[in-house]
Formats: C-alpha cells, sequence, structure tokens
C-alpha cells in the first residue's frame, strides 16, 4: 500500500519535503513505518524521539495503518 | 478559545474570554521570545504547527486540567510563524474560584503544553539554526 506521510519541523528539514510517500505492504504497523523512514534516512535515528501520529492522535508501535489514514511524523516538540 | 494563530496574540481577549461570575482568580501565562539561549544570540524564532492536531491536544489540556482542578475556563493560544524578539509566543488563561488553583492549572497547561502538543520551534542566529529539543 502506498502512504502519504506528512512532515514537520527537522523531519521535514531531513527528507526536504512536507510530504513524503511511502510504500509498505498491506496491513503495515507504524514500527515498520518507522524502521522504512530510518532506513531511507539515517539521520531520523539520531533525534531524541521520533512518534508517528495517526488520524490526529499518537499512535503505539502495533497500530495498524492503512491508505485512508492522515499520517505525520512527529520529531520531539518544542511549543511554548 | 482555543486555537493557534499566524497574528500576534490578542492578550486581553484571552483573558476576557475566561471571565466567570464563579471565579475570583484568573491566572495568566505569557510566553515571550527572548534574544538568548544557551549561550547563542537569537535573532528570531520560527514556530510550525501541525495545526489541527495541535487544536485537538489543547482541547484535550483543557478538558484534563478541568477534570484535575476546579477551573472555569480556559484559553489557550499559540502563534505560529515567524516571531521576533519580545513577541508574543503564547498565552494561557485559567479562571477558578480560588488563586492556588488557577496558578497550579496554569502551570501544569504550559509543562504539558511543551511536551505533548505538536509544535516545533525553530531558533534563527547570526550565523545558522536549529530545531530545538530534537537531538539528544
Amino acid at each position: 500500500m502506498e502512504l502519504t506521510i506528512h512532515l514537520y519541523g527537522i523531519t521535514r528539514d531531513i527528507i526536504g519535503q512536507s510530504r513524503y510517500v511511502v510504500q509498505l505492504p498491506p496491513g503495515a504497523r507504524v514500527q515498520q513505518l518507522l524502521e522504512s523512514v530510518r532506513t531511507s534516512y539515517p539521520e531520523l535515528a539520531e533525534l531524541k524521539s521520533l512518534l508517528v501520529a495517526v488520524n490526529e492522535e499518537y499512535a503505539e508501535a502495533e497500530t495498524p495503518l492503512s491508505e485512508r489514514d492522515e499520517i505525520a511524523l512527529i520529531p520531539p516538540v518544542s511549543g511554548g | 478559545m482555543i486555537a493557534v494563530t499566524d497574528q500576534p496574540i490578542a492578550i486581553a481577549a484571552c483573558i476576557d474570554a475566561v471571565q466567570a461570575e464563579r471565579a475570583g482568580a484568573v491566572d495568566v501565562f505569557i510566553g515571550t521570545v527572548r534574544n538568548h539561549n544557551q549561550s547563542k544570540d537569537v535573532v528570531r524564532l520560527e514556530f510550525e504547527t501541525f495545526d489541527s492536531m495541535a487544536v485537538k491536544k489543547m482541547k484535550e489540556l483543557a478538558e484534563e486540567a478541568s477534570r484535575r482542578w476546579p477551573v472555569e475556563k480556559v484559553a489557550m493560544v499559540h502563534r505560529k510563524g515567524v516571531l521576533s524578539i519580545g513577541e508574543v509566543a503564547v498565552v494561557i488563561a485559567v479562571s477558578t474560584p480560588h488563586r492556588n488553583d488557577a496558578f497550579e492549572a496554569c502551570r501544569w497547561l504550559i509543562d504539558t503544553l511543551k511536551q505533548v502538543v505538536p509544535i516545533w520551534k525553530k531558533e534563527i542566529y547570526e550565523n545558522g539554526e536549529e530545531w530545538l529539543e530534537a537531538h539528544p
């Protein structure tokens, strides 16, 4: 399946665009997405943390993904 | 009033938004852009936000604060885009019947906002820039 990942902050700078399309097997989970993007962009593995938001909610490693989900990488936040 | 905005934050409007007849206290936190961080001179800041999730998370924080303290009303507004030194980055206002709860709730709201709300701060220096908190 083809997933479009929304990028913010330093993840946008590292990947160089605000959206990133990744191919994963159907039924893939958050953990596989993280492994895939870290393999493609090793700089992502150097961040203090890297979370995934699915439909505007922080997701667990075991959360399954689908093409209908709104998916975003969430590097360490620093608001305030 | 819970929002992310690319316009200067109207502080008085945030305070007005938490007026309540049962409130005996309004506590306000105003986060501003300082010119110095960890021995570097900061020229300006850029805030990037995941708008819809940021607003959703701030609403959840307001609800959680209302469970923990006897909160009457909460206002949370965060700025995005380019900010100059001295500009207001965030305003949180909380009204409660008594002042101690307002202080505690307001502090918890800003502390927790910094931990969970998807907003990112980039500092711009004379010779470079850096996303804060990104690396260990």
